[in-house]
């Protein structure tokens, strides 16, 4: 059982560990290395975000670690244990304690139940509720937690009765049915209103603080990554690696890749004068994502990074090392020490005033 | 006449003060089973003057894109506009009743002085046909007649494909499928402006796409503005773009527009509490890291609307009065070409939005 009173990051045990994953997808004309040596770290009670575009590798890493596909090398490890050598028992035991909640929740229920039907289920199928009285009274206060109120109101309803964010409240309440440990949130908002967004992240919020559960939180969105993943850690991915790994305020306030950079400069502002200071194209090179069947030599960044070597990046292939307390996968920054922004984007001054 | 800093209007030409647009009392109807129906927008009037971009940004279900439907005749079957006008101006400063013109006639007028930019940039593709010919057919049917060479088709196509960055070789001979939502809706782009409109509505074209591939969008869409001039509706519910690509701000909600102003008028201080709840929902990705409020509740059905003020249900500052009074658009601050702020609320004195704007000297 989690402990409540634990709050000191470090210390708290990993729930799940994700060594050296890889998976490599084989078509009949190219193979296509997905995901590619990561390693990530999720604690109990704790934030992970997983940012990147699509095509990144972020999907397919969430899939490893909910144990829908199995990796083509490395291990997931949860609570101490390979996944994929649990019995069927074990097994089972880790799909119950990791849930899921899809990106589209137009999709994910089942349009011919209610949501009485796709609460009750799981109960019932694991045995956590005796009979439909008490299937019944667990739903209704799944439905408190996730802030529909009253629950009677919903519980009769089909999906195609509610709204977006509705359905995407029940979709996390049936994650929640089975008391899980671990939530793997797979672009949970991103189909959602702002308006219904903000509500939505700060449930999920309440449910990591007053019930312990930790998280793997996939979004495109750093602003959501920030406001969501705070007191957590963040994860970048580029064409299935980590190019930068560390705390959330780290990462989000003093990005050190050029690609975090870039993807932090294409976050809209809600702010006209901030807006009119942006960078063109976030200052890449190319728009476009190159085909993981031919990834570039060297660093797979380098044709869209503005701060490439020549004769080094795209050689030699960056691998994860310490800088300015997180981990960047970029020969420039490592060289420099976490110093080459100043390359990249011109400094702001203190209460800057431009207008144009 | 001291134009306003932010706005691109061209105030040396003398046609940028006669609006481009000019819309009054629309009013957009749905018919539903029961020989009922809904009004899915009640009352809406805007002026829009050339080379102005504004935003209609609001909840899903507001009315935003039946807004934008309406305004070009591209409603579906259901939907009619039983009272209001939609006047607009050409190029030669001659009036156009939108809602008037026959079938043929607006069908000219679609495309080559307003057109549209749909979300969903795969289902605005046939996918049977590759990008060059469905950019030619384009070509084709607004050629007055004549018949256009292949080789002028390619011309055009391929200069308005650079001009969205997308590389014409390798685009004109694709199919839709070929390509990545982010190209697909910048080609939606380069064929909405191939006949030179006055007027582009764009409808959420961003929503779908990842954070880098929306930013060259933005990118493509202020260098096109700078470069070809043309007026732009834009149609989101995220503030943020808003903010980047907006003169100017329209809050729309259940079907009516409760605040309007400058985009810096509205990000500075928003007199609705609508649009101040929807600029404090919106995480900053710099700064401090605030707390967030949401709007509480749901947007009310427009089958069955509340008396007086529509969003009295959610609103922090709702008063008896606005049980009884649907308030109307109250001036703020007068400011010329559209850009005066107005906002629908009995209490707009007392509301304020909350965020603070540093570096801001407007």
């Amino acid at each position: 059982m989690f402990e409540h009173t634990e709050h000191d990051a470090k210390s708290s045990h990993a729930l799940m560990e994700i060594s050296d994953v890889s998976k490599i997808f084989t078509t009949k004309h190219a193979t296509l290395p997905a995901v590619d040596g990561v390693n990530l770290t999720v604690n109990a009670g704790e934030v992970l975000c997983l940012v990147g575009e699509s095509g990144c590798g972020k999907t397919t890493t969430a899939r490893m670690a909910a144990g829908l596909s199995k990796p083509t090398a490395g291990t997931i490890s949860y609570d101490g244990q390979d996944i994929w050598s649990l019995d069927k028992a074990g097994f089972g035991n880790f799909r119950t304690a990791v849930q899921y909640v899809h990106q589209d929740p137009y999709a994910s229920l089942n349009p011919i139940r209610t949501v009485e039907a796709t609460l009750t289920a799981p109960l019932r199928k694991h045995g956590l509720a005796k009979n439909g009285k008490e299937a019944w009274e667990q739903a209704t206060q799944l439905l408190r937690r996730v802030n529909l109120t009253p629950p009677e109101n919903y519980l009769s309803k089909f999906p195609h009765q509610l709204s977006g964010g509705q359905r995407q409240r029940v979709a996390v309440a049936r994650a929640l049915s089975l008391d899980p440990k671990l939530i793997i949130a797979d672009e949970s908002t991103s189909m959602l209103d702002v308006s219904i967004r903000v509500a939505m992240l700060n449930m999920l919020g309440s449910l990591r603080d007053d019930l312990g559960v930790g998280f793997l939180f996939i979004t495109h969105d750093l602003a959501i990554a920030k406001y969501f993943g705070w007191q957590g850690r963040t994860a970048v991915m580029y064409l299935g690696k980590v190019v930068e790994y560390g705390p959330t305020p780290e990462v989000i306030n003093n990005p050190q890749h050029p690609y975090t950079r870039a993807l932090l400069d294409a976050v809209p502002e809600p702010d006209p004068d901030a807006a009119a200071r942006k960078l063109e194209g976030g200052g890449l090179k190319s728009a476009e994502i190159p085909s993981l069947a031919n990834l570039p030599s060297g660093c797979s960044f380098h044709p869209r990074c503005p701060i490439a070597e020549d004769g080094l990046c795209d050689v030699k292939e960056p691998a994860l090392a310490p800088v300015a307390r997180r981990s960047v996968s970029c020969h420039v920054v490592q060289r420099e020490d976490g110093h080459p922004g100043d390359r990249i984007r011109p400094p702001e001054p203190a209460g800057a005033t431009s207008t144009s | 006449m001291a134009a306003p800093a932010m706005s691109t209007t061209h105030a040396s030409s003398p046609a940028s003060e006669t609006p481009i647009l000019s819309v009054r009392d629309l009013v957009v109807r749905y018919r539903t089973s029961n020989k009922g129906h809904v009004d899915a927008v009640r009352g809406v009037s805007f002026d829009l003057y050339p080379n102005q971009s504004l935003a209609l940004v609001g909840e899903s279900g507001c009315g935003k894109t039946t807004l934008g439907l309406g305004l070009l005749r591209l409603l579906p079957r259901l939907g009619s506009v039983p009272s209001g006008s939609i006047d607009y101006t050409d190029g030669q400063g001659k009036h156009v009743d939108v809602l008037k013109l026959n079938r043929q006639a607006l069908r000219r007028w679609r495309w080559e002085e307003g057109a549209m930019v749909f979300q969903g940039a795969m289902n605005a593709f046939n996918p049977v046909l590759k990008i060059g010919e469905q950019m030619g057919d384009t070509i084709k049917a607004h050629a007055d007649g004549r018949k256009p060479s292949q080789q002028e088709i390619t011309d055009r196509s391929s200069e308005m494909l650079r001009g969205v960055r997308l590389e014409p070789k390798r685009v004109l001979d694709s199919y839709p499928h070929e390509l990545s939502g982010g190209m697909r809706q910048r080609i939606l782009i380069a064929m909405a402006l191939l006949l030179d409109p006055r007027l582009l509505v764009l409808d959420e074209p961003t929503t779908a796409l990842d954070i880098l591939t929306q930013r060259a969008i933005v990118d493509v869409l202020a260098e096109l503005r700078a470069e070809r001039g043309f007026a732009m509706i834009f149609i989101t519910h995220d503030l943020s773009l808003a903010a980047e690509l907006a003169d100017r701000v329209a809050t729309m909600y259940a079907g009516r527009i409760i605040e309007t102003g400058s985009v810096r008028d509205i990000f500075n201080d928003a007199h609705h509490p609508y649009t101040a709840g929807l600029i404090n929902a919106v995480p900053p990705v710099r700064g401090e890291l605030p707390t967030l409020a949401s709007i509480p509740g749901s947007p009310p059905s427009l089958a069955k609307l509340p008396t007086g003020c529509a969003f009295r249900d959610r609103c922090q500052y709702a008063v008896d009065a606005c049980a009884t009074t649907d308030p109307p658009l109250d001036l703020i601050e007068e400011r010329p070409l559209g850009l005066s702020h107005t906002a629908a609320c009995l209490r707009w004195q007392d509301v304020h939005s909350s965020r603070e704007v540093v570096g801001a000297d407007v």
